[in-house]
């Protein structure tokens, strides 16, 4: 998939994550937004994986460690087809599959429930470790929270990771630098975050803007070039990104839009959608 | 009783999953620096390739056995039971209970018969805490026989399973041609018609012992082996309680929330009987010989008996 094409499927996600997240009343749009190039760039482009075939056994795996940013992964698997897109409005609705966090259980498409920050981390390690261990193929990704690094047990994981060489582990830190009681570095500052995985023995790449669809592709090509040692891709993005008035706002992270904010950030990503798809008309595309 | 071989229920882990490791290619064992005490340092002679140690890092060694399963192994994660169940409960709870997956906790230094190393080691608290766990199958057995058909019986189900062992070498109790392992399901070593002994672990040599004192007082007690506390053999219970009338529970583990609260729960439903119980008093241990300490808090043939006595006045 070009390019062009990525970046109108990260402001379908989009769409999706902010339909979703309205239906439910409640979920956290904020996170789930700035990783939409990540989820996008994963699902359609890098993993090695089959919709119709959720447990194919030498499938890529993917361990949403920030599992509240579930929205955003359920909107990229709908978008990518392992279950109907209609079913996104049933998020956390009783009775529907779509749990509030990551439900490997139930949900097609996710290869490990989380949410409890710093876990998620460890089972990706763990995955990692699986296929070394017999000798298999796949590659593991998984998706961190800034404010997610302040759990002891990303360290203990990455300390583990480095020490094993998991050159088949691939750990993004989606860098919004917003968590619920504010910015990151005045709650409890993770920085430097590239120096301190560097110091547990992971290759970094630095993302300067995590919301820029080529810049994520250099990056995994990257990582996927990387032999001897764990990547972490650290992507720095804007929270609430493509939603005018969610955009680096922490108040965004776990509320859900009314009917009349709901109407204003789909005509913002309405916006988005018209200029790419004109973007494409100039390319003769 | 001391004339009986006596083996700590962690060797016979380690001794099971060298055997079991033969059997089943998928299996890994996994240890937080723990290897020599776990005993899983005899699985890793065997393989280890197979053998992984986490470093002192309990909550992450619990969530790579929770990545290793979500593809395909059968992990043993292994600590002590104060940190497998106690400092890493919330990731038994949310990375392996949650998702059910194929995990097996082999927990070792369970209860004061840790001994020396005091309180902060001995821990009285795990069964409460994992079988609070939705669809977590806990297991405490009682000797040498009894620990590797656990560890054998964890292997071929289906789900997470925490396994209790100890550090102190105890009385080979189940040494017979007959003995059967199924989990879930409870064992009669002795008939009685006086009460019922219901004990777990370490305790059932002691509960024996107990009831062959009593009963040259005229006391004529029942001994049922629970090596299961969940899912707990209510039926077998149930009987006992209706023919008995009167249930004591002895076990190494806290009073609150152990055997003696599964047996209380399980029988107020449809038999209320009076059940006493006997374990750890809403209290800490401390450092000492194992048996000492045993015999300090009343968990010894002695203890058992003195107990018993008490109750029955």
């Amino acid at each position: 998939m070009d390019i062009l094409e990525l970046k109108k499927k990260a402001n379908e996600v989009r769409r999706n994550i902010v339909t979703a997240v309205h239906a439910a009343r409640a979920g956290h749009p904020g996170g789930a937004l700035s990783s939409a190039e990540i989820f996008t760039y994963l699902y359609f482009e890098e993993m090695n994986i089959d919709p119709s075939d959720p447990h194919k056994a030498d499938r890529d795996r993917f361990v949403l460690s920030k599992g509240h940013s579930a929205p955003g992964l359920y909107s990229v698997l709908a978008e990518r087809g392992y279950f109907p897109k209609e079913d996104l409005l049933t998020l956390r609705h009783t009775g529907s599959y779509l749990q509030g966090h990551p439900d490997m259980k139930h949900i097609p498409g996710v290869d490990m429930s989380s949410g409890s920050l710093g876990q998620g981390i460890s089972a990706a390690v763990g995955m990692a470790l699986s296929a070394r261990i017999s000798g298999d193929s796949y590659r593991v990704y998984t998706l961190l929270g800034d404010g997610e690094l302040q759990e002891g047990q990303v360290w203990e994981a990455s300390m583990f990771a480095g020490h094993r060489k998991l050159d088949n582990l691939v750990v993004i830190v989606d860098n919004n630098n917003l968590q619920i009681d504010g910015a990151v570095d005045e709650v409890c500052s993770p920085y430097p975050i590239d120096r301190k995985f560097e110091a547990f023995n992971f290759h970094v790449i630095r993302v300067e803007d995590g919301n820029d669809m080529e810049q994520i592709q250099k990056a995994f090509e990257e990582a996927r070039r990387t032999k001897g040692a764990p990547t972490a891709i650290i992507a720095k993005t804007l929270k609430g990104k493509g939603v005018s008035f969610m955009e680096n706002k922490a108040g965004w992270h776990g509320k859900a839009p009314n009917d009349e904010e709901y109407g204003l950030a789909m005509k913002d990503l309405e916006a988005i959608g018209e200029k790419l798809e004109k973007a494409g008309g100039a390319d003769g595309k | 009783m001391e004339n009986k071989k006596k083996i700590a229920t962690r060797e016979s882990y380690g001794n099971a999953l060298a055997e079991l490791g033969k059997k089943y290619e998928n299996l890994v064992v996994l240890d937080a620096d723990l290897a020599e005490a776990t005993k899983t340092s005899t699985f890793k002679k065997a393989f280890p390739e197979r053998h992984i140690d986490c470093g002192i890092a309990e909550c992450n060694m619990v969530g790579i056995a929770a990545g290793l399963a979500a593809t395909g192994k059968i992990p043993f994660a292994s600590s002590f039971a104060m940190f497998a169940a106690g400092r890493a409960f919330e990731q038994v709870r949310n990375a392996i209970g949650y998702p059910h997956l194929n995990v097996k906790i082999g927990a070792t230094h369970a209860g004061i018969s840790v001994g020396e190393d005091g309180a902060s080691h001995q821990c009285n608290e795990d069964i409460a805490l994992m079988r609070s766990i939705p669809g977590m199958v806990v297991l405490n057995p009682s000797d040498d026989v009894e620990a590797k058909a656990a560890v054998a019986a964890a292997c071929e189900h289906q789900g997470p399973v925490y396994l209790r062992f100890g550090r102190l070498a105890v009385p080979v109790i189940n040494d017979r041609p007959d003995y059967h392992f199924e989990i879930g399901k409870g064992v009669t070593l002795r008939e009685g018609d006086d009460l019922t002994i219901v004990a777990t672990g370490l305790c059932v040599s002691a509960s024996l012992e107990a009831a062959e004192e009593l009963a040259k007082e005229g006391v004529n007690a029942r001994v049922i082996n629970i090596h299961t506390i969940k899912p707990l053999d209510e039926e077998l219970l149930v009987k006992a309680a209706k023919e008995t009338k009167r249930i004591v529970t002895v076990e190494e583990h806290s009073v609150i929330g152990g055997l003696g609260s599964a047996v209380c729960e399980a029988l107020s439903d449809t038999v209320p009987t009076p059940v006493h119980r006997i374990g750890m008093k809403d209290t800490f241990g401390e450092s000492g010989p194992a048996a000492e300490l045993l015999h300090k808090y009343g968990l010894d043939a002695e203890g058992i008996c003195r107990e018993i006595r008490g109750w029955m006045k």
